[in-house]
């Protein structure tokens, strides 16, 4: 079996793979990643969107042996300093404090993935309008919120990644 | 110390803490010491007789534990259960969770295989040897209800199900020549719901029973119905629905894969998962809609409505599931909307057909009701040469006449349709549109403009146990709600209704925090576990703050009472004496002597000086059963652009104004009007589950089934009336569907308006650029007036 070694939130792992193993399978249930979760087979959903060297990826369009040599980042490291405070005060990324800010997630299966690609947005684009960050996040599928309050959050986020406050 | 109330606060959710960083607790997270997975075998055929299954190819392979054929677990598997047999002579087929003789749509499991991997498990399932014989798929329901048609259930003689008619006043008279009548046959698509987490579900045998984590909205209906249909008794079953993804009354229900990992985990003593993949979920996992509407509209001339006729065919699928012949009854009572009639006649006939089931999804039943109603609504202003909102207002009822008991019997308690409309009529700029259009319309520009109104009502809060019972229902409609109150003065509210992205931890915790005088902070809020809390009805129908928020009420009204008596007693006062504000016992009229509610639940627990007879407890519980249903509404309008060559519908401008009463927590209630709105826009424009002619299901991933995406649909603009219910101390109506029934109608009334001058009068959901040209095409591709289009077109 081949041996795959990625660096994934900040922590090494390495190890033998099934080679036919997915990307999110191996960050599921090799590493316990499971803040990634899965929402189709045909990668049409995006829920399972993660930073791979830095770009956003569907980790389940991967094998993990493609990952070898990687660095991974996924929603549980996106921020060094996120960890969930028992009462909700905002904590983390500048997405995901607008994700909160703005109600821009319900049931929330959907929004690791959206963050992950909106981060991965406003690196490429840090002042989108409005149509551009819907057709920039058009990969990713939100059943429960309609959108609009993820395109004020993402809005939102940019002015503040910006330096210039919303 | 008084605060400023926590009720109308627009909260950041408590729950996203956790949601945003992903640290959630989804049921495929779970990883048990020894865990199996299984993997289901499904039919590739609608209908077939099963000669023959062999599983003896995949047992001894590495990593299989145990494979079944559904005839293995005949003995034990029982049958899904419905709990809506909503006739007395209704026909309700025996559903195996595993097909055992024969298999009735593609997608029923035949067979399974346990492995130690979930890779494994898939894998085995092609070693397993099955030899179907063919029998003819069902597919259409009026053809399945003519003579001689193919059975879906041989044995039963007949392909309906039920017929639930209902009737009040004089229809003939309604509908007597001098009456202007408008008849339609609308079609109401098959949907997938499409929750975005797949449903998974684990069971763990723990000591003489078993633990079971499904994606569920309905934990304590599920323990119960689990154990009817296995036989395991229900003390020695525990259901945890942990964090779930979203259901949209897709996980309102009790499914085979619940059934058999139960059973595999009690045979091989070990746990069990098992997760769907997304085809096998849009496959397997219920479906929605589909019903074919006949209906008939009656009004005087000068446009005043007179009666209502309709007769739905609603597609069962191949079996009856949970509520699937009790979702068009939710619709029954609905079609008069918020309209005056002289006579109304209802009819459904249910019918089988070789497909996955139907059952509740958003809305369910008032989504269709509400469609039917308010495109004929259009259609007879269109009969009357009368502007569709002027024939609204004509018919509706005034807020000056609720409570208002309807022709379908319900007795809607409040509301104000004016003061809506006038809200909506304003964001929206009507006059200014109904100008564009007119423009348009003289120039024969190739992109049309529409406008589409939907003045809507629903029913929510359900239900009244009374009118549940009346209408055959399995169960009551209560909820139950327990406050404890911790030494420290924290709280624990525990509900038993089941959050799935509603938000009630933040939305209980409000209440709690104004009811009890407690900071927002020092609530937690415990749901979705029949261990944690044991009594409950679960998330459906919009039900949970109007029936759990109240009986939350409750329980805390009771924590105070009985915590007054007790701080009487501190303060050294006779108790009527005692009031109680902001968290804070004083003796009435004087700032002093005081003590909090949190300092006397320290001394309820020290226990040294009660007062006699009091026990040392300030715990309660209380279930509410309503007396009524809550009715919100609104005025929706919708601004649709067509380009009548490609046939391609654009969203110009959506104006929601909703009334749901007294709102908790406006940041939750716009999130689910937005939601709402997403899920009807996408019925009008979007999804539609399509079946060939051999009932296979085209549309089966999310590449063939288009959910839309951000870019597929536009900005919202919502806002609110506020009209309490007075049917609960809350005055609160419920929220979770009303986007959806709404703007369905909404944006095809827009669609139909752009375009009726090419004599188009209907254009099937959903009005995809295909469904929208032939519709031009087929009336004849000119403009009715004589304006003619410019050159070059
Ligand atoms: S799970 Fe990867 S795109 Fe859907
Ligand atoms: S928040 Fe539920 S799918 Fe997006």
């Amino acid at each position: 079996m081949p041996r795959v070694r990625t660096t994934v939130d900040g922590v090494t792992y390495e190890g033998e793979v099934e080679a036919r193993l997915l990307l999110t399978h191996y960050l599921r249930d090799r590493l316990g990643k499971v803040g990634t979760p899965i929402g189709c087979d045909t990668s049409n959903c995006g829920a399972c969107t993660v930073l791979l060297d830095g770009m956003s990826v569907k980790s389940c369009t991967m094998l993990a042996v493609q990952a070898d040599g990687s660095e991974i980042t996924t929603i549980e490291g996106l921020d060094g300093q996120a960890a969930a405070s028992a009462n909700g005060e905002a904590a983390g990324h500048p997405v995901q404090k607008a994700f909160r800010e703005f109600h821009a997630l319900q049931c929330g299966y959907c929004t690791p993935g959206m963050i992950m690609a909106a981060v991965d947005l406003l690196r490429d684009n840090p002042d989108p309008s409005d149509t551009e960050i819907r057709e920039g996040l058009e990969g990713n599928l939100c059943r429960c919120t309609g959108y609009v309050n993820i395109v004020r959050a993402v809005q939102s986020a940019a002015a503040e990644l910006r330096g210039t406050p919303s | 110390m008084t605060t400023a109330p926590e009720v109308g606060r627009d909260r950041r959710r408590k729950e996203d803490a956790r949601l945003i960083t992903g640290r959630t607790n989804w049921t495929d997270n779970i990883q048990l010491p020894g865990m199996l997975y299984v993997a289901f075998l499904r039919s590739p055929m609608a209908h077939a007789r099963i000669r023959n299954v062999d599983v003896s190819g995949v047992l001894g392979q590495d990593g299989v534990v145990a494979a079944y054929t559904g005839a293995d677990l005949a003995a034990e598997q029982g049958s899904l259960p419905c709990a809506w047999p909503v006739t007395e002579d209704i026909v309700i087929p025996d559903h195996p969770p595993m097909a055992v003789d024969e298999v009735r749509y593609v997608g029923e499991a035949v067979a399974c295989v346990v492995a130690t991997d979930r890779y494994v498990a898939a894998d085995m399932l092609e070693l397993i040897e099955i030899d179907y014989e063919p029998l003819p798929p069902v597919l259409d329901m009026e053809a399945a209800l003519a003579e001689g048609a193919s059975l879906v259930h041989s044995d039963k003689g007949t392909n309906a199900s039920f017929t639930w008619p209902f009737s009040a006043g004089d229809v003939d008279a309604a509908f007597g020549d001098d009456a202007v009548v408008v008849s339609r046959r609308y079609v109401q698509q098959r949907l997938i719901p499409a929750a975005m987490e797949p449903r998974s579900v684990v069971v763990a045998p723990e000591g003489d029973g078993y633990t079971m984590w499904s994606a569920t909205q309905i934990p304590h209906v599920l323990r119960l119905m689990l154990a009817m249909v296995t036989g395991i008794a229900e003390h020695q079953l525990r259901v945890v629905a942990p964090d779930v993804g979203g259901g949209f009354g897709s996980k309102l229900q009790v499914t085979a894969e619940e059934v058999i990992t139960l059973l595999l985990a009690k045979r091989l003593r070990k746990p069990v998962k098992w997760t769907e993949g997304r085809t096998e979920g849009i496959q397997t996992t219920h479906h929605g809609r589909d019903q074919i509407q006949k209906v008939a509209l009656a009004a005087d001339r000068d446009g005043r409505f007179r009666g209502l006729k309709i007769e739905l065919l609603a597609d069962m699928g191949a079996y009856l599931m949970l509520v699937t012949p009790g979702v068009p009854l939710l619709g029954a009572f609905m079609f008069p909307a918020i309209y005056k009639f002289d006579a109304y006649s209802f009819t459904c006939t249910g019918v089988f057909t070789t497909k996955m089931p139907t059952d509740a999804y958003r809305g369910a039943g008032r989504p269709e009701a509400t469609y039917a109603i308010e495109r004929l609504v259009d259609e007879m202003a269109v009969e009357l040469r009368m502007d569709p909102m002027e024939l609204r207002r004509r018919n509706w009822i005034k807020h000056e006449e609720f409570p208002y008991t309807t022709i379908a019997t319900l007795t809607y308690d409040t509301g104000n349709y004016e003061a809506a409309t006038e809200k909506a009529l304003q964001l929206f700029g009507y006059d200014k549109l109904r100008a564009e259009q007119a423009d348009r319309r003289e120039r024969g520009d190739a992109v049309q403009l529409g406008i589409g109104i939907s003045t809507f009502t629903e029913m929510c809060g359900l239900a009244p146990s009374r009118i549940l019972g009346q209408l055959a229902y399995g169960a009551g409609g209560w909820e139950s709600a327990s406050v404890r109150m911790l030494p420290t003065g924290k709280v624990e509210v525990v509900t038993g209704s089941s959050a799935h992205g509603q938000g009630h931890e933040t939305a209980w915790s409000q209440i709690a925090a104004d009811q009890l005088g407690v900071p927002f902070e020092d609530v937690t809020v415990l749901h979705g576990d029949t261990r944690v809390s044991p009594k409950g009805m679960d998330t459906y129908g919009s039900r949970s703050l109007a029936v759990g928020g109240t009986a939350l009420v409750q329980a805390c009204d009771r924590v105070v009472d009985k915590a007054k008596r007790i701080a009487a007693h501190m303060l050294e006062a006779s108790e009527e004496d005692i009031e109680f504000e902001g968290g804070t016992f004083r003796v009435r009229g004087t700032p002093e002597p005081a003590t909090t509610i949190q300092e006397v639940a320290l001394a309820t627990f020290a226990a040294h000086d009660l007062p006699e007879g009091v026990e040392a407890s300030l715990d309660s519980d209380a279930t509410f059963d309503p007396e009524n249903f809550s009715y919100p509404h609104g005025t929706h309008l919708c601004a649709a652009e067509v380009d009548t060559e490609t046939g391609m519908v654009k969203l110009r401008s959506y104006v929601a104004v909703d009334d749901v009463g007294v709102v908790i927590n406006p940041l939750i209630v716009e999130g689910q009007v937005h939601g709402g709105l997403a899920q009807g826009i996408a019925q009008a424009l979007y999804e539609e589950a399509v079946y060939d002619s051999e009932g296979n299901l085209l549309t089966s991933t999310l590449a063939d089934y288009l959910i839309p995406s951000a870019a597929d649909l536009p900005e919202f603009v919502t806002d609110r009336t506020e009209t309490p219910s007075t049917t609960n101390p809350l005055g609160v109506k419920g929220v979770g569907e009303a986007g959806t029934i709404a703007s369905t109608p909404a944006v095809v009334n827009a669609v139909v308006d752009a375009i009726r001058q090419f004599g188009v009068n209907d254009v099937p959901m959903p009005c995809s650029p295909e469904h929208v040209w032939r519709a031009i095409q087929e009336a004849g591709g000119e403009p009715a007036t004589t304006l003619g289009r410019g050159p070059g077109r």
